[in-house]
């Protein structure tokens, strides 16, 4: 919402300036976004009131008119001037040698066509303030010659430019501002007085409200006879100029004039286009219409519409239809000032992705006492401009659908509840009444009655928030919170997300954050055999599935940093994956007494957090004091351990070998939590990595946060203080029988004096048969109550290798 | 008499000084205190001297016997020095020369800065949570008193998926979601992505939000005020001024706009502030009665207050980032910046 300072100082106009009434503007809840000069920058100066004394033909063109121009001066000064209606009597702006036009462009004495021009007289173009560039401008006929047009268009003025909520549709008018202005400082605010302006001519035109619930009251008018040939004055068109409006013809220039002056939103139909009476009815199934901006539209049944006898002629509080538009050439006129219900409005603009200014202003509700005063004006105003007889007003009403403004308890004990701190009665009684409201003492406080225009106040917390914003939220103390204390309900026994991302960090990662939606395509390239969930309307293809695994954003931040010479990425990123998964029916946050709407509808989508991450590169930063080597599996696995390692349960967790579509058949595992699978753990395969375009080996895991969060509280067992035993086996097994297994087998085979068991060494070669492999484990013993001996360990690994003999077919080498 | 003996301690100090092994050490020591010694004869021949000089003559010289044995034991220590740092000379190493091994990486700054928050509110005894992003109407609209068609809806651009399911649009549909489930009093901060179907300059398609919920039988507007402004002193950690102004949000009432005093200018207008002095930083407000009755809470009994704000505002803020996209771009060379920190 746009305004200018001076049009509001018309109504209110406390002693304080602009910044001030900014200030109090933004302090009321109506925030103001800009206060911006209404010259131009770069606008013109100089340029005075200059009266045409005369008007005759240029001696060397036939386009242009050779004018004698009095500057208020008494020496008139010779101009020549090509628009047509540079005629004698005219008053226009006349810009001397030295003077500036818009864009800052110097007038200088010229001659043109062998005529020296002692000036210019502008178009409203070169003033700067509209685009009409065919004309000069005609100022009023009382303007004084000589008077600085600056000052007398007012331009020493501000513009207000207000981002207001969408609750305060009664601010959607200088009026509306005004009231709140005075509210704050204490003063009336007053506009021009509404002035009924009689009938000249008996016509009207019947209005029907066939729907009362979406139109409870229509207030129209006829108008005959307009002069087509009237212009907007130049008050008015700077007025709206400042407001943002652009001037396009007296009548539809009266009618965003009167909106903006009062809330009222105006439609003027060419009356020689309709067709009888006015009917304010639904739309027919598939009745079309096409609307001002030209756009042929289909309508919906729910739409209200203004009809005539015979077809549709404007979408109803939104737009105007085409075919009964007023034109330039347009002399009569019906004028429509109506009320439309918000609840009944809404959702329709947007259904025909529109939004006007009327429609802006009907959505949120329009003062339903305004449309006949609203009306009153507009004529006045038209008749002033452009002439015209006007017709009786038509006023249809169905009060029972008009919203009825309600008296409203408000306690003072409820007003030091909420806001924590006392407002003096006279304070608030004051305030309120300020503000338009009807207020009754009660018992303990008042009972307070809206004005109609006021959508926004409906209950006892509306009023406690209109009592201190008038106050000013900045009077309310800042009190430290008391109240119940309970501590956190945190346990030991979860892992904070917080710690998971420091063992990365600490490992070498850096966090990142990726969108939760990616392009189908990389989607399917990294998952291909999970359907991902699709947006209805999403911001670009790019951004359309909801990823599935966080892999997806963490390859793209890769192949992005790769592509900036990035040589060595890796990023970690926890978050959710998205499934559609309609065995769930887990519901959470189901809130009674709304029946089934009332219900977690979110039941059939698995919203798994979970942490993961992506590498690549060589496995250490770039350095002298190691052998250079690229990142591998077990660098990933100690990684994914080292968070394992956070549950204090390693052993609680698995890893076997696993296929998944987009990662290396052979190098890629399940990671196990007990029977459930909890995460993945590999390569990206390479066909993925190459179209990727990514130059070396990539690895990726990603657990799910939950298997994370059940950490073991420790429980404490004596230590031992007796020595341990040491003995070191090799053994040869086929290639393909993990070591895992092997050391599961020497666990379940061991007493209970195993310690330790730890591979040292890894060989295949030469001594060893193709297809085997030699593992040598570390064991250690150690008995809680006294010295091992030696034969007693010997026995112990005489067990351990007949166990993974017999299991594995082991040999112990030699 | 007394000179000789000065002559001769200064002879054997420079002898000392001259020795370049221990074992001219040695013999320079047995030259002067060994038993055939010129001090010790001297020691000996004290006997014949005149009975008035012998007191002063003995003291010398046991002074003398006294400090070459002492500068003799520090010369063999100081040449035993010299030949174990010659042999360690050979395993000299550069010590200018990095650590080997893995470096830090670090906190993306969004998490950084909501790691914060958190700990500020857990400190006050708010309870954390998250929920799911992908929500349904009536917790991420309806509950929070902002029905179909609603013209509060425009300030939401929603993404919707083909069920009638959408993404929040806000962590406020933790509001719902935890009182439905918890008596009060509560205390609860929800945190998490939320998503806004809109693109450009200042605005990302998803962004972080933080929102906190109290509900008891006594938190009032001056509660929230408090704990907003003890909040922004921990995150800001500057006595910076607040401005509460009146706003609009369908799950509030009084509803409250929070602005903090510029951090870059103070106040004084700058570009980042708009020349205006104030940031705007959160949303706020008492809790709607209606949301509270629609979770079946007796709203006359119980007030709550409710707030909520951006992460990555309060992060670009915090570190002077003046680029909103940055957040989600993950080029190493930003995100390396926020390395360090608790």
């Amino acid at each position: 919402m746009k305004f200018n300072e001076s049009w509001l100082r018309e109504w209110v106009d406390p002693r304080v300036d602009a910044a001030e009434l900014a200030e109090q503007l933004t302090r009321a809840g109506l925030e103001v976004d800009t206060v911006e000069p209404a010259a131009a920058p770069d606008g013109f100066s100089g340029v005075v009131v200059g009266e045409v004394l005369e008007s005759g033909p240029h001696p060397n063109a036939d386009r242009l008119k050779l004018c004698v121009v009095s500057d208020g001066s008494g020496e008139p000064v010779e101009v020549v001037c090509g628009a047509p209606n540079a005629r004698a009597g005219v008053r226009g702006a006349l810009a001397r040698p030295g003077a500036r036009i818009a864009g800052g462009v110097k007038v200088r004495r010229a001659k043109i066509r062998g005529t020296v021009s002692e000036g210019m007289l502008l178009s409203r173009a070169e003033l700067g303030l509209g685009d009409e560039h065919d004309g000069i401008v005609e100022l009023d006929p009382d303007a004084p010659p000589g008077a600085d047009l600056f000052a007398l268009l007012g331009l020493d003025d501000s513009v207000f430019d207000l981002s207001l909520t969408p609750d305060r549709g009664d601010c959607l008018s200088v009026a509306g501002i005004a009231r709140e202005i005075g509210a704050i400082n204490r003063l009336p605010a007053r506009g021009p007085a509404p002035e009924p302006v009689a009938p000249a001519i008996g016509e009207d035109l019947p209005v029907a409200l066939e729907a009362p619930e979406g139109c409870a009251r229509y207030v129209g008018r006829v108008v005959r006879g307009i002069d087509p040939a009237a212009r907007t004055p130049l008050w008015m068109s700077e007025r709206l100029r400042r407001c943002g409006v652009r001037t396009v013809s007296p009548i539809v220039d009266v009618t965003n004039y009167v909106m903006l002056e009062l809330g009222q939103p105006l439609h003027a139909f060419d009356l020689e286009r309709l067709e009888g009476g006015i009917r304010v009815r639904r739309a027919h199934a598939g009745e079309r219409l096409t609307l001002l901006d030209e756009r042929e539209v289909e309508l919906r049944p729910t739409t209200l519409v203004i009809a005539d006898r015979r077809r549709a002629v404007a979408l109803a509080g939104i737009m105007g239809g085409l075919g009964t538009a007023v034109s330039e050439a347009t002399r009569d006129v019906f004028l429509e000032g109506a009320w439309f219900s918000p609840s009944d409005l809404m959702g329709e603009p947007r259904h025909y992705r529109l939004n006007t200014d009327a429609s802006h202003r009907f959505e949120r509700g329009v003062d339903p006492t305004l449309q006949r005063d609203a009306i009153e004006r507009a004529t006045r105003l038209l008749i002033d401009i452009a002439g015209g007889r006007p017709g009786p007003i038509v006023d249809e009403m169905e009060a029972s659908h008009l919203p009825q403004p309600s008296a409203i308890r408000l306690r003072a004990e409820r007003i030091e509840r909420v806001i924590g701190m006392a407002i003096p009665a006279g304070e608030v009684a004051g305030g309120l009444r300020r503000l338009g409201m009807e207020v009754a003492e009660t018992e303990g406080g008042w009972s307070v009655t809206p004005p109609a225009r006021r959508f926004d106040v409906a209950i006892e917390e509306d009023l406690i928030e209109e009592v201190v914003r008038l106050e000013g939220y900045d009077r309310v103390p800042a009190v430290e919170i008391e109240g119940t204390v309970r501590p956190g309900s945190d346990s030991e026994s979860g892992v904070p997300v917080s710690r998971l991302r420091r063992v990365l960090v600490d490992r070498g990662y850096q966090e990142a954050v990726t969108y939760s939606f990616v392009d189908p395509k990389l989607q399917s390239l990294l998952d291909p055999d999970t359907p991902p969930i699709r947006l209805a309307n999403p911001i670009s293809s790019e951004l359309s599935v909801m990823r599935t695994h966080l892999w997806m954003g963490l390859a793209g931040a890769l192949v992005r940093n790769v592509n900036r010479q990035e040589r060595r990425v890796r990023l970690f990123e926890t978050g959710l994956r998205f499934r559609r998964d309609p065995s769930l029916r887990d519901r959470i946050g189901d809130v009674e007494g709304w029946g089934d709407r009332g219900r977690d509808q979110v039941t059939d989508v698995d919203q798994e957090r979970c942490i993961a991450a992506v590498a690549m590169g060589s496995a250490d930063p770039e350095q002298w004091g190691s052998v250079a080597r690229e990142v591998d599996f077990f660098d990933l696995k100690a990684d994914v351990e080292a968070l394992l390692g956070l549950t204090g349960d390693p052993a609680r967790f698995s890893f076997s070998p696993f296929v998944h579509p987009a990662l290396h058949p052979a190098q890629t595992a399940a990671i196990g939590d007990g029977d459930d699978r909890v995460g993945l753990i590999g390569a990206l395969h390479p066909s993925v990595r190459r179209e990727l375009g990514l130059p070396a080996p990539v690895f990726v895991f990603e657990i799910v946060l939950a298997a994370l969060s059940a950490a073991r509280i420790p429980g404490y067992a004596p230590v031992s203080r007796f020595p341990s035993v040491r003995r070191d086996i090799a053994v040869v097994v086929d290639d393909e029988v993990g070591v895992g297994r092997l050391l599961d087998a020497i666990r379940r085979n061991s007493p209970a004096t195993l310690n330790d068991s730890a591979v040292f060494d890894l060989y295949r070669g030469e001594g060893i048969r193709a297809g085997k492999k030699s593992v040598a484990i570390g064991l250690t013993f150690r008995s809680d109550s006294r010295t091992l001996d030696d034969a007693e360990v010997d026995g112990f690994v005489e067990a351990i290798v007949d166990g993974l003999e017999a299991e594995f077919g082991a040999e112990l080498r030699g | 008499m007394l000179t000789e003996i000065e002559d001769l301690k200064a002879e054997a100090l420079a002898a000392l000084d001259a020795a370049a092994t221990r074992e001219e050490v040695e013999s320079v020591r047995v030259r002067f205190l060994g038993r055939q010694g010129v001090i010790t004869e001297q020691l000996r021949g004290l006997g014949s001297l005149p009975a008035a000089e012998r007191p002063a003559a003995g003291q010398a010289l046991n002074q003398v016997k006294n400090a070459l044995a002492e500068a003799a034991r520090a010369r063999r220590e100081t040449l035993s020095r010299a030949v174990v740092d010659a042999e360690l000379g050979g395993e000299r190493i550069d010590v200018t020369l990095p650590g080997r091994g893995q470096r830090a990486g670090g906190l993306h700054p969004v998490t950084r800065t909501l790691e914060r928050i958190e700990t500020f509110f857990r400190h006050l005894g708010f309870d954390i949570v998250e929920g799911p992003e992908i929500e349904d109407d009536f917790h991420n609209f309806e509950a929070l008193n902002i029905p179909a068609h609603h013209p509060a809806r425009a300030m939401h651009d929603t993404f919707y998926f083909d069920d009638g399911l959408l993404l929040r649009t806000h962590t406020s549909n933790m509001q719902i979601r935890v009182m439905a489930v918890q008596p009060p009093p509560l205390r609860v901060i929800a945190i998490g992505r939320v998503y806004r179907c809109d693109s450009d300059l200042t605005h990302t398609p998803m962004f972080q939000q933080i929102e906190g919920l109290v509900v008891d039988e006594r938190a009032n507007f001056a509660n929230l005020k408090g704990i907003l402004a003890a909040f922004c002193r921990y995150i800001f950690e500057a006595d910076l001024e607040l401005r509460f102004r009146p706003s609009y949000f369908p799950f509030t009432e009084p509803s409250a706009e929070v602005d903090i005093q510029c951090v870059i200018c103070r106040g004084s207008g700058c570009r980042v502030c708009g020349h205006t002095g104030w940031l705007e930083i959160l949303g706020s407000g008492m809790v709607h009665p209606n949301v509270l009755e629609n979770v079946g809470i007796d709203s006359e009994r119980y007030t709550g207050f409710a707030f909520g704000m951006g992460a990555e505002r309060i992060t670009m803020l915090r570190y002077g980032v003046d680029d909103l996209r940055l957040f989600m771009e993950n080029d190493l060379r930003f995100l390396r910046q926020f390395a360090g920190g608790g």
